[in-house]
């Protein structure tokens, strides 16, 4: 029997706005690392919240808008641009010195109301979306080109809002989570699980050592076939058909595992609140070892005839370059950051979780371009395979919360998605929930697949974006 | 290059399927706002293990070539108005298919102001396929037999 992993303290400090950049310049200084910001209503003014988490502790600064307004922190940290613009559009705090404050979640009807001015000779817009050519999510994109190279891409995603967390304010933890579950399908098991663990922690809850095996089970077997389809559509976007229909083979097989082992192809409905229920006992589980590992065995043969191809390499290298240093300022998470140079992974500082020796995966050579991108999902791919097999050589046994801590209204969950760092908070008065808050992999690295863009030829569009394989769904909610 | 083409023409062989089919329909897809779930199982329903092509299913880039409007998602309100447009940009005839319990209106979760619901409500649906997400199995079966259905109703004479 394992001792029981330390709970992360969270310490809540309220800040006045007046000194709000000041200490969050302090906080960051003292090593915090963004978790997310988000604002809420449930009390007027609006109060803003900031979660920094180091791999000790969790710290929340919170303060309360002076007639609506707080000093902005993008100067300071960039990557919470998109949180300061989706805080002013749904809950209308304005941020002091982050100008223009564009609107994100909100769509103005003028063009002008929401793009870059960019201006010079020949330099025209080039508009897609949110209807795209073949079977991919809604969301509208606007390229500033001259002929075919892009100057500067903006984004319109939130056509598939769907007012999730509004949803989630009043109901109980339950029915927010199933409302994460929804969230996004490719997701499902890692947006459940952040949700879980921010409840469960705000209860004062920790996991015993079955309920984090299982978890860790389903999580790594949504990578699994996450890995598997996003490699596939590298492939698919630069019209490599043989690549793309392997891996969707393979793809198809991890899904069919999934089925058999949870009775859904996405893991839908395996994350609970406070248990898990699922058991595997060793026959099924040397069996489930035995589908994983070839699997991985075919998936490596596979990707070596495409690390081979010398035109496949072609169309890679260089190109959608997401330079370290950006990635850095922005910080893009997930597979797209480590590709970057990037050494934060959320599996390695995970006591909620099942990942004894975890080291995240590096390239010798982080270049940030879509062959970095692709490189470093064949080689997580490896990995979790691996910590698969780790899990299933025993069974797999139900488990439940042990209650220890002591109790608060608010609880941070930090997982590791497909796409990277998912951050769920979750407030609740009494198992009523007043606010839910998802900050995902995907709507972290948005505006670093839109600089990756910078300099590409726009036929390249279409590869870059899938070499990040950002959901749509889970940023717009 | 060669390992890839053999594996894949043994996955064609070991999943035995019937091919040929003496007509096609092409398939406009619209994300109205889904999860990603329905694209993921559509997008698998075009895998070697399913290969919707064979039954002359075929997605098309455009609604000017469309015979048949495949929308996912709640229809957001944010949706709503590209949805018509690439509805009214397919030619006579034309059918509307609903993937997935959101587009049927089952279940759905979310806030009631930011989503118009069933598409019914919007579009005449011919074709109806349940799931959360429905599995590409499903999928393939409830287009083509919607289709067949078509089919049939287009050959039979209407009564004078």
């Amino acid at each position: 029997m394992s001792a029981p992993p330390p709970l992360t303290p969270l310490e809540v400090i309220e800040v006045p706005a007046g000194r709000w950049h000041d200490r969050v310049a302090a906080a960051l200084a003292a090593g915090g690392r963004f978790l997310g910001l988000y604002a809420e209503h449930h009390s007027v003014p609006a109060q803003v919240t900031l979660a920094l988490g180091s791999d000790t502790h969790t710290t929340i600064l919170r303060t309360r808008p002076i007639v609506g307004e707080i000093p902005s922190i993008v100067d300071l940290l960039p990557a919470a641009e998109w949180d300061e613009r989706e805080a002013h559009d749904l809950f209308g705090v304005t941020f002091a010195g982050h100008t223009p404050l564009r609107p994100l979640v909100a769509h103005p009807a003028a063009t002008a109301d929401w793009t870059t001015p960019i201006i010079g000779e020949d330099v025209h817009q080039v508009a897609v979306g949110p209807i795209h050519a073949g079977i991919i999510e809604s969301g509208h994109f606007r390229f500033h080109v001259v002929g075919e190279r892009i100057l500067h891409l903006d984004l319109r995603l939130f056509y598939k809002h769907r007012g999730l967390e509004q949803a989630a304010i009043g109901g109980a933890p339950e029915a927010a989570l199933a409302l994460a579950q929804r969230a996004c399908a490719a997701c499902a098991v890692t947006n459940t699980v952040a949700v879980a663990h921010a409840y469960e922690t705000a209860l004062g809850g920790t996991p015993d050592r079955a309920l984090r095996r299982a978890r860790t089970l389903l999580l790594e077997l949504e990578r699994l076939y996450n890995h598997l389809n996003d490699i596939g559509a590298v492939c698919a976007g630069i019209g490599f058909a043989p690549g793309a229909m392997a891996f969707a083979a393979l793809k198809e097989r991890a899904q069919r595992i999934n089925a058999q082992l949870t009775g859904h192809r996405f893991l839908f409905g395996s994350v609970r609140l406070g248990a898990s229920t699922m058991s595997v006992e060793s026959r099924a589980a040397n069996e489930l070892r035995a589908a994983i590992a070839e699997i991985g065995a075919d998936a490596a043969a596979m990707w070596r005839e495409i690390r081979m191809n010398g035109s496949v390499r072609d169309r890679l290298i260089g190109t959608g370059v997401l330079a370290p240093d950006e990635a850095a300022r922005l910080g893009t998470c997930g597979p797209a950051g480590r590709a970057s140079g990037a050494t934060h992974d959320a599996r390695a500082h995970s006591p909620l979780l099942w990942y004894p020796e975890f080291t995240p995966t590096r390239l010798n050579d982080p270049v940030g371009d879509v062959a970095a991108r692709l490189e470093i999902r064949a080689g997580e791919l490896v990995t979790c395979c691996a910590i698969l097999a780790e899990l299933l050589r025993t069974p797999i046994t139900p488990g439940r919360i042990d209650a220890r801590g002591h109790a608060t209204n608010l609880g941070i969950g930090v997982v590791e998605s497909p796409r990277g760092q998912t951050v769920a908070a979750l407030e609740h008065h009494g198992g009523v929930v007043r606010r839910l808050h998802l900050r995902t992999g995907s709507f972290a690295n948005w505006p670093s697949l839109a600089l990756a863009t910078t300099d590409a030829i726009l036929p390249d569009f279409p590869l870059i974006n899938k070499s990040f394989e950002l959901c749509y769904a889970c940023a717009d909610r | 290059m060669f390992v890839l083409l053999r594996h894949l023409a043994t996955v064609r062989q070991t999943a035995a399927l019937e091919r040929g089919r003496p007509r096609s329909v092409a398939i406009r897809h619209v994300d109205a706002g889904s999860c990603n779930g329905c694209e993921h199982e559509l997008q698998a329903a075009t895998n070697p293990y399913y290969d919707l092509q064979r039954f002359g299913l075929a997605i098309t880039p455009s609604p000017r070539h469309a015979d048949v409007l495949l929308v996912t998602g709640p229809v957001t309100t944010r949706m709503r108005d590209a949805l018509m447009v690439a509805y009214h940009a397919m030619p006579d005839p034309r059918l509307v298919a609903a993937l997935g319990d959101c587009a049927l209106g089952c279940g759905v979760l979310g806030d009631p102001d930011q989503m118009l619901g069933a598409l019914d409500d919007i579009l005449p649906v011919a074709i109806r396929i349940p799931g959360c997400p429905p599995t590409p199995a499903e999928i393939a079966e409830h287009l083509i037999a919607g289709l067949d259905a078509a089919r049939r109703a287009h050959d039979t004479p209407s009564a004078p």
